[in-house]
């Protein structure tokens, strides 16, 4: 019951930020709803038992990630007139209507006969310690070590092209 | 099937399905380019909701051993590859604001800067 409450606690605060992030005109609001949004995020995660993975989101999308939006935002310091203005076109009254629908299908197909009507396996009370960095680890680092090693490569590859990209003079 | 008071993957599922709509509409709805990015922010995270929901609650009754942790090891991928693109995405949208003095998408027509 206690789990439910924190649920829809922290999913209404997801959803309430998220909104923010898409309607909000001026961009900094946008960036700091969506902070909150991860922080609300990382507490859903903890519900799933995920507790490796809700500290890296605090800390490498609401920490890093988000201190690079801020400061892009920042540094751009757009004025009133460079936001543009909002139009409604009959285009993106279309594009609305595709992605309701997309949404929900994905949500009727959720809360249709997929799962099994009983016994449903829950892995977090089956197994000890899941979640945790021990069990997380082993798995990063002996059932996934290429894909693993190859991120590492593609964070190196990133950092370069991101100061060749916005550098503009080498 | 008392569904607003048991804990159910389901519940998971649904808000993923609501985050990545409204992600997806942030980018359908907006034209300022950093408000994009982080609409597809947004869509990533619903992914990997929806990776961790799968994970602690398997659709199979008697998934293999040793692969149960997957789904937590592909939202470490995924946290990583997000970090990437906006570190790139973001360096890309400055050059274009260098030349044009906009961050407006409809205005990116050309690939010459």
């Amino acid at each position: 019951m206690a789990e439910m409450i924190l649920f829809y606690l922290f999913a209404l605060g997801v959803l309430f930020a998220g909104a923010q992030v898409v309607f909000r005109r001026n961009p900094i609001y946008g960036a700091l709803s969506l902070v909150g949004c991860f922080f609300f995020l990382a507490g859903i995660y903890v519900l799933l038992g995920a507790h490796l993975i809700a500290i890296l989101q605090v800390l490498v999308y609401a920490g890093a990630v988000m201190v690079l939006f801020v400061f892009v935002i920042m540094l751009l310091n757009l004025k009133e007139e460079e936001l543009g203005e909002q139009r409604l076109t009959a285009w993106k009254g279309i594009g609305l209507l595709a992605v309701a629908a997309a949404a929900g299908v994905i949500a009727w197909k959720a809360l249709g006969p997929a799962y099994p009507a009983e016994g449903i396996r829950d892995n977090a009370a089956a197994i000890a310690g899941f979640g945790g960095v021990k069990a997380v680890g082993r798995t990063l680092y002996l059932a996934s070590v290429l894909p693993f090693e190859l991120t590492s490569l593609l964070l190196l590859v990133a950092v370069v092209a991101a100061v060749v990209v916005a550098k503009g003079k080498i | 099937m008392d569904f607003f008071h048991a804990h159910q993957p389901q519940h998971y599922l649904v808000l993923a399905a609501l985050l990545f709509a409204l992600g997806a509409a942030g980018v359908v709805l907006r034209r300022n380019a950093i408000i994009v990015l982080m609409s597809i922010e947004l869509m990533l995270n619903a992914v990997n909701l929806t990776f961790l929901a799968f994970s602690r609650f398997p659709l199979v009754r008697e998934p293999p051993t040793g692969s149960f942790l997957s789904g937590h090891a592909a939202v470490f991928f995924v946290i990583a590859t997000a970090a990437a693109e906006a570190a790139v995405g973001l360096a890309i949208i400055i050059a274009v604001f260098r030349s044009r003095t906009s961050v407006n998408v409809d205005e990116f027509d050309t690939l010459k800067l």
